[in-house]
């Protein structure tokens, strides 16, 4: 279980995180949704220990972020970025493999190389393609590397940060489902930050909306629809009027 | 008008000297620490000794060649206004070993890998490659930055080293072919001159030079800005910083080794 207790963050003298309170139950697939600029990848960050609130508390699994042990706690995520993030200089398999080649999880290459092409295969990606470098790859190939690197050391907790982004429709809709196949199957917490209401409606048990550094509504995905919260209201239509300033 | 604005400005700009200041102690010191405390990378290190020694051999050993050739026929020249040009091996050799040699080894090296490590971990930054690695437990510091420091600080020492022998060996081709110098008797000056510390201090300034360039390297890149710009300004920051320490450091070592 992850938990958010009063979380503020200011950069300078933007406060983007004014107070942030949530929870998102063991196994559950939360997203989270607002406009650009709202906080949401800060409030990632956070959690993940990346960037450090100036107030409040974040509780993983009842343990207190700042008081954990770093390596054993990351050892517990994954993460698939907006961009990929993937190291370009390591094939493809490497990059997969990268936690099972170092550290504690560390195993014999051959060993490791087998299961990032396990890991690759049930990204929907065929075994040749472990000795390409990510630069060959298309953006889609991209995403779904990052999630097989996400998934390589079958993680409890699972951060998905923009994962459609930058991809055309169908692809955005394998990459739904796949999340949310994976989330299922490993039964993992999972928290996604997203615009993209098509993967809301596919990835979410529980959906927040985070707006002006607070979370603005919360609740089952199938209530969404039929709330009354105006600025939930507004995102999920794209509409222009309401009370979501829109910069024209 | 505020006539405070002046005295203003100089304070915000000593205030940001002295916070850069700190953060670059600090991360000496972290680097310092991630040096010799385990986890090791070894597959980085090795991979750093590849790019920053080997793949520097061609532009220090073209360096070296031409800086010892333009020296003896200097040296020449100028010796000869006082009937002296027989130093000409003599001096080649020492201003090699002791100051160009480092020195110019240094600042073509920093030209080449502060610049190549700063964009390298600029766009790893800026592409999220950063936090990745956060994310895969793996702290960023002893991944990236303890490897090549150490690399750089062990193989910039040899750089200089195979550019002392081949800048001697520029002067003597010009010494033997352009100013009628006798094979033999060259090298024979050359190696009766030289003394151990002559080669040994451009060495210890070798390795000081290639933790400047290394270190310059990866702080900026650590510290780099956003988008291609941001990379840009980290790569040139690099460069710059790595230079002007080659030299400030190489008067600090030549005072603490030669000076009286």
């Amino acid at each position: 279980m992850i938990e958010l207790r009063g979380v503020s963050k200011s950069f300078g003298d933007f406060a983007v995180l004014r107070g942030v309170d949530l929870v998102i139950p063991k196994g559950k697939s939360m997203v989270i949704i607002g406009g650009s600029g709202t906080g949401k990848s800060v409030t990632l960050k956070s959690v993940l220990g990346l960037i450090k609130p100036d107030s409040g508390t974040i509780l993983v699994n009842g343990e207190d972020v700042e008081q954990a042990h770093r390596d054993t706690f990351l050892s517990h995520f994954g993460m698939l970025f907006q961009g990929g993030a993937l190291f370009d200089s390591m094939t493809v398999w490497e990059n997969v493999a990268f936690r099972l080649l170092r550290g504690s999880l560390k195993r014999p290459r051959g060993e490791a190389r087998e299961i990032a092409i396990d890991k690759l295969r049930r990204v929907g990606l065929r075994a040749k393609v472990a000795d390409q470098y990510p630069g060959e790859l298309s953006g889609g190939m991209q995403k779904r590397v990052g999630l097989a690197r996400a998934i390589a050391a079958e993680p409890q907790i699972i951060f998905f940060d923009e994962p459609t982004t930058g991809l055309d429709p169908i692809m955005s809709g394998v990459i739904n489902d796949l999340i949310r196949e994976i989330v299922v199957e490993m039964g993992a917490t999972a928290m996604t930050i997203t615009h993209d209401m098509t993967s809301v409606r596919a990835i979410a048990d529980k959906v927040a909306m985070l707006h002006d550094g607070v979370i603005q509504w919360t609740g089952p995905v199938g209530d969404m629809d039929a709330a009354d919260d105006p600025y939930l209201r507004q995102f999920i239509t794209g509409s222009a009027e309401g009370p979501i300033e829109a910069v024209r | 008008m505020d006539v405070t604005a002046p005295v203003a400005s100089i304070g915000r700009s000593t205030l940001r000297t002295i916070a850069a200041l700190g953060r670059l102690s600090i991360f000496t010191g972290q680097t310092l620490r991630h040096i010799l405390l385990p986890p090791y990378y070894p597959r980085e290190f090795w991979h750093a000794v590849i790019a920053i020694g080997w793949l520097s051999l061609p532009v220090v050993g073209m360096t070296a060649v031409f800086t010892g050739a333009a020296l003896a026929l200097q040296i020449y020249a100028g010796s000869n206004r006082f009937g002296a040009e027989s130093v000409v091996p003599q001096i080649v050799a020492i201003g090699m070993t002791r100051e160009l040699g480092p020195v110019l080894g240094g600042l073509m090296v920093a030209a080449r890998v502060a610049s190549s490590i700063a964009a390298e971990i600029g766009t790893m930054k800026v592409t999220e490659q950063i936090d990745a690695l956060v994310t895969l437990s793996t702290n960023p510091m002893k991944y990236l930055t303890a490897p090549r420091v150490l690399a750089a600080t062990l193989t910039v020492p040899v750089l200089v080293g195979v550019g002392d022998v081949i800048g001697i060996m520029g002067g003597y081709l010009v010494g033997t072919s352009r100013l009628g110098f006798n094979e033999a008797a060259y090298l024979k000056n050359t190696f009766d001159f030289l003394q151990f510390w002559d080669v040994g201090s451009g060495l210890v300034k070798g390795a000081a030079f290639g933790f400047l360039i290394a270190l310059m390297g990866c702080y900026f890149g650590m510290h780099s800005g956003r988008g291609a710009q941001g990379v840009g300004a980290a790569v040139k920051s690099a460069v710059v910083a790595a230079s002007v320490l080659i030299l400030a450091s190489n008067y600090l070592l030549t005072e603490a080794f030669f000076g009286s």
